[in-house]
């Protein structure tokens, strides 16, 4: 795993600590759909307090493990624990977990008031508490003025808001959220990330959120499982993840990135030499991996830890030369599509630090294309 | 379209616009029409309206003329308003006796109360029977909607025709029971308020269905999930979330099965014994048997402001909600 590559020890990583006690244990969950598969013998320990995001292409299953979690669905072999209690046979009304629905589902007949309140009214809670309890959560969500409306008198971004709100207002073990973010606009999004982290800190419930957006993943995560074909690919913090995934789905599926194959020339503990006909040279990784030598291996290096330069540059490894064959301007940065003498395209981010009338690559320049011996991660086919 | 609002053609109004734009050509007759205000979309809705105001709105002011006439020996049986060359308006003979005659009230009373009774059995029958189609495999849904409207394609006389068969004292059930021994003497069911209830119960029901299925086939499932996931049992959530969600459905149907069965003659002539007075076996026997037809008209005019008017309000009460609801 890739936790293992990096130990950066403190009381906020829980998942390090030996001694901690997961607050939700799924053991060898699988889940079939008659032939099909839909969840694959998941284990996944994730601590009290952390805002996991269970993260894949649709079709992968994440919003299955989370609809089991809910106990919409039911494993059909394996063990789910909240809280070191067996969540067997116990049915979503009596769960301590509260959800978000991705199509927020609120009640139409209801006010946002009574959405909110409708969780207490079935816990049998006092009027006046309930009361007391709607007001201080539609206050935490900015709601207020809007508790007398009907959801089709409110827009998008504040539907989700109840949504929220009504799942927050019991004060579940664990809330889990369906593609929370993914009927809202972009800049109205990452607005409500922040929100959500926010709200997430100040009342420290533990969160699972499924969602398809690695950009969200990334932002709101403590960790990220990301999931592929029903299995848990890898588990890890965001920068785990982007910087050291651990096969070529998760480097593809996180960010963009260049995938080379190769073949290995030298295996030190120090250090790998990993010849590319594809990249058309070596290439140099300053960390070893364990492999006999001849094996053969993908190299991923992302676009933006790429130097491109005009100058005919000489070096025995790490470095590849090419043609450019397009720019993208992008505002912050440009990316540049260039062909590898061995015939391959691969991508390249440049921060565009002076302005584009000084830009110094042009269309059908040739190019030296550097990166250091830390930037590429080797991963075993 | 927006931008051009100093063009003529808006005056029109956006729709006309629209259509005026679809058809850049325009025809003498088109061109007529629309001076006339007419766009095609009028046209079309024009239709409908003639037909109902020629076959619907006609015969009622007829019908309503009738009711405020003398009854007389003649062809036909009642006075115009103007023979006697001043207007004779009479209201005494027939709107009068249908407040001091008892067999009125008493009938229509009686048709209020079996067809409400009927409604709250059909709800009672039809409410699972739509659920169960609407939570059916969607495979199944279309073999169920099928045997739904099945007995639509056999006439509703021959249907109610066939129900003597089975409930006279010599009919099939009398028949079967005494045969296979459960009684010794035949049970008299036909001609009594139960032939009555059963045979309204057997013709109504897919009216009650339809409705309620068409609403709860396009019920969002995961309500039930959200109530389920904070705290609400199941039989609670069916009540809180899908029967109130269904009540436009349900309003829908009982609509629809209590207008008719109001006024519903065939099935207590056929089924109904002496004793079933409904009002449309009341107004069938004054129209034809004691050919006073002012009177007869007085009765229809009746049922329908009694019927039309509180329904009209409850719909309207209704919209409203449902325009809350969505």
């Amino acid at each position: 795993m890739a936790a293992e590559k990096q130990k950066p020890q403190s009381t906020h990583t829980p998942w390090n600590d030996p001694q901690a006690v997961p607050y939700i244990r799924i053991e060898n969950v699988t889940k079939r759909f008659g032939d099909f598969t839909a969840v694959d013998n998941v284990s996944l320990n994730i601590y009290r307090g952390e805002l996991f995001s269970l993260l894949g292409g649709s079709g992968c299953g994440k919003t299955t493990l989370l609809r089991m979690l809910a106990g919409f669905e039911t494993p059909t072999t394996g063990k789910i624990y909240i809280d070191g209690v067996d969540m067997a046979g116990i049915p979503p009304y009596e769960r301590p977990t509260n959800m978000m629905f991705q199509s927020y589902a609120l009640f139409p007949h209801m006010t946002v008031e009574q959405n909110v309140a409708f969780g207490l009214k079935q816990d049998g809670v006092k009027d006046a508490e309930i009361k007391k309890r709607v007001a201080e959560i539609l206050e935490l969500v900015k709601l207020t003025q809007f508790a007398k409306r009907k959801p089709h008198q409110l827009s998008g971004g504040q539907r989700q808001r109840v949504a929220l709100a009504r799942s927050l207002v019991k004060q579940p073990k664990l809330l889990l959220l369906d593609e929370p973010l993914g009927a809202l606009d972009k800049k109205l999004r990452e607005a409500t990330q922040f929100e959500l982290m926010n709200i997430q800190d100040r009342l420290g419930i533990t969160f699972i959120v499924v969602t398809h957006d690695q950009e969200e993943a990334m932002t709101l995560s403590t960790r990220i499982g990301v999931m592929n074909a029903g299995e848990i690919a890898q588990v890890g913090t965001p920068q785990e993840i982007y910087e050291y995934p651990n096969n070529e789905m998760v480097a593809d599926f996180i960010g963009s990135v260049n995938l080379f194959e190769g073949k290995i020339v030298e295996d030190e503990p120090g250090h790998v030499l990993i010849n590319s006909a594809e990249a058309g040279g070596d290439i140099y990784i300053d960390h070893g991996i364990s492999s006999a030598p001849g094996a053969k291996v993908w190299v991923a290096l992302r676009p933006e830890k790429i130097h491109l330069s005009k100058e005919d540059i000489q070096q025995p490894n790490n470095c590849l030369k090419g043609v450019v064959k397009g720019i993208a301007y992008m505002g912050n940065l440009s990316i540049y599509l260039i062909q590898l003498d061995s015939g391959k395209q691969i991508k390249v981010t440049q921060q565009n630090q002076l302005r584009s009338a000084e830009q110094l690559i042009d269309w059908d320049d040739r190019v030296s294309l550097t990166f250091h011996p830390n930037s590429p991660v080797a991963l075993l086919g | 379209m927006a931008s051009d609002s100093t063009s003529p053609l808006r005056a029109g109004g956006v729709g006309k616009t629209g259509i005026t734009r679809l058809m850049p050509f325009s025809t003498g007759l088109h061109a007529l029409l629309l001076k006339l205000g007419l766009s095609s979309r009028n046209c079309v809705i024009l239709v409908p309206y003639i037909w109902l105001t020629l076959f619907f709105l006609v015969p009622f002011f007829i019908v309503l003329k009738i009711s405020f006439a003398y009854m007389t020996i003649a062809q036909p049986p009642f006075t115009h308003f103007s023979e006697t060359g001043h207007l004779s308006l009479n209201i005494s003979d027939s709107y009068g006796r249908l407040i001091s005659d008892r067999l009125y009230i008493d009938s229509y009373l009686n048709a209020i109360k079996m067809a409400a009774i009927s409604t709250v059995l059909c709800l009672l029958l039809g409410y699972p029977m739509a659920y169960g189609m609407a939570r059916a495999k969607p495979s199944t849904r279309n073999i169920l909607l099928m045997l739904v409207i099945l007995p639509f394609w056999t006439s509703f006389l021959i249907r109610v025709y066939a129900w003597i068969g089975l409930l006279k004292n010599n009919g099939v059930i009398n028949n079967i029971l005494m045969a296979v021994g459960v009684i010794n003497e035949p049970l008299h069911m036909m001609n009594t308020n139960f032939a009555v209830y059963l045979g309204i119960l057997y013709s109504y029901l897919p009216f009650m269905i339809l409705p309620l299925y068409a609403n709860l086939e396009k019920m969002d499932l995961s309500l039930l999930e959200a109530a389920a996931d904070l705290g609400c049992k199941p039989l609670k959530a069916f009540f809180v979330i899908t029967v109130r969600l269904s009540l436009p459905g349900i309003v829908a149907g009982a609509m629809l099965v209590f207008i008719p069965a109001v006024g519903e003659y065939v099935i207590p002539e056929l089924l109904g014994g002496p004793s079933t007075q409904m009002i449309g076996r009341t107004l069938y026997n004054e129209f034809f048997s004691n050919r006073d037809w002012p009177t007869a008209s007085a009765v229809a005019i009746a049922i329908l402001i009694l019927l039309v008017v509180p329904l009209a309000i409850f719909q309207r009460y209704q919209d409203k909600q449902m325009e809350a609801a969505e």
